[in-house]
């Protein structure tokens, strides 16, 4: 099951173009929902004015190499490996979602356009399906265990509250419908149910973009870089100096350090931080 | 004045949530990010601004210690056992940056061991003085320690 194709089937019921159409058409959406999205919450204006409030609190200027480097360190930070997320439960779950819907989303659109009846397609149908697995694992952990409804606001799994869920549903649904599509393949009017949720599914996955959460894949590393930023630039947002406690300067200046901490204070742990919040 | 969050920063961990007194931070159910419910009810207490890991939450001081528009804004570090604020004033000229230790062990390294503590006889029951209270006052060093009997003298006004 893992490495055929699941499009070949489809392929002789619907023509491949049918199929590479519906794939742009679901593109287009995105596109849409996302300007769409940034115009009406004003999240390019929100973040030009506060780049402009931290130039100006800014303690140096950042030329165009210093941008280069925080962008790739946001790239290869932030963006690939979620480092943003301080609870590693989240972090893990959203790498799993993260990384399972590229790979099933790129896998979904080169078996489309470039193997729509090809049933050996190399590596690309074990990707879909380890992509949709993966997603499907990320997202129903996320569902179940940490969702803030869940873990922290007492909601029961299985309260669905509109807006707030559509993308994590959109999500789950369509990697299960996927999975299942492709497991009964052959299988008559089962596996054309799962087909049409499917369909269904990926529509309102793509297709909600504007009142979902899906476009936070654009703005969050945009914010992730204004924080990188605002610290290399020393504007810090406001907030006080991560102080090296070992720094005989920072002892001199603050002299309760030494007096009460000793001149090498070790690490105290992470105190209630350590526990999850979930005590409701 | 209460607290508000920063969209951008607030990655809807709960630790605002769990922390809040009032139990007033709560979690956006559409935009999943946190937010102080009922603005009356907060007393600026700080608690969900220094739990956030994400420095999300701020609150706007009042005027007893800088000019309204100032800006307080909190770092603590439970690791390194210090919390660090910056007080800037709303014409940029006066920038303070305070630090001051939070812990001076490990945390959870000194909680009194009380079930290991003898129980109280039925003489120290029966005493006017709290449990433990002359070990700790030191009253049976000497008696009672005071400014004179350590050499020391009150002096007028604000002094450190």
């Amino acid at each position: 099951m893992f490495s055929t194709n699941p499009f070949v089937e489809l392929s002789a019921l619907i023509p491949s173009a049918v199929m590479q159409g519906y794939i742009i058409l679901m593109a287009v959406l995105v596109f849409l929902g996302t300007v769409l999205d940034m115009l009406h919450k004003g999240s390019a204006t929100y973040f030009f004015e506060n780049s402009r409030k931290a130039r100006q609190s800014a303690k140096r200027e950042l030329g165009g190499g210093d941008k280069i480097g925080l962008a790739v360190a946001v790239v290869a930070n932030e963006v690939l490996t979620s480092a943003e997320f301080k609870s590693t439960r989240r972090r893990l779950s959203h790498l799993l979602t993260m990384w399972g819907f590229v790979l099933f989303a790129v896998s979904t659109a080169v078996l489309i356009f470039a193997h729509p009846t090809n049933p050996e397609a190399g590596i690309w149908p074990m990707l879909w399906h380890l992509g949709a697995l993966s997603l499907a694992i990320g997202g129903y952990w996320f569902w179940f265990f940490i969702r803030v409804d869940v873990s922290a606001e007492g909601v029961k799994w299985y309260n669905f509250n509109g807006r707030g869920d559509i993308f994590i549903v959109g999500l789950i649904t369509t990697a299960t419908f996927a999975l299942l599509w492709s497991g009964t393949q052959g299988g008559g009017a089962l596996n054309s149910l799962f087909l049409v949720l499917f369909i269904l599914c990926t529509t309102v996955l793509f297709g909600s973009v504007y009142w979902s959460k899906f476009a936070h894949m654009f703005f969050k590393p945009a914010a992730a870089f204004q924080k990188r930023c605002t610290k290399a630039d020393g504007s810090r947002e406001s907030l006080p100096e991560d102080y090296e406690l070992t720094d005989a300067t920072v002892q001199k200046r603050y002299p309760d350090i030494p007096t009460y901490m000793g001149t090498n204070p070790p690490n105290m742990g992470k105190g209630f931080s350590a526990e999850r919040p979930n005590h409701y | 004045m209460p607290t508000f969050v920063y969209m951008t920063r607030c990655d809807g961990c709960g630790h605002c949530v769990d922390i809040c007194p009032s139990d007033i931070m709560h979690i956006d159910t559409v935009t999943r990010r946190a937010y102080n419910i009922e603005p009356n009810m907060c007393w600026e207490c700080y608690s969900c601004v220094k739990a956030c890991p994400h420095q999300a939450i701020d609150v706007r001081g009042y005027a007893d210690f800088a000019p309204l528009g100032h800006s307080v804004r909190v770092l603590r570090d439970p690791e390194k056992g210090v919390i660090a604020w910056r007080i800037k004033f709303r014409n940029g000229k006066k920038d303070m940056d305070l630090l001051a230790p939070i812990t001076t062990k490990p945390w959870g390294t000194c909680i009194p061991q009380l079930s290991s503590v003898p129980a109280p006889s039925a003489e120290m029951r029966k005493s006017q003085l709290l449990f433990n209270e002359p070990k700790y006052i030191r009253m049976d060093d000497g008696g009672l320690h005071t400014l004179e009997s350590n050499g020391l003298k009150m002096k007028a006004g604000v002094y450190y």
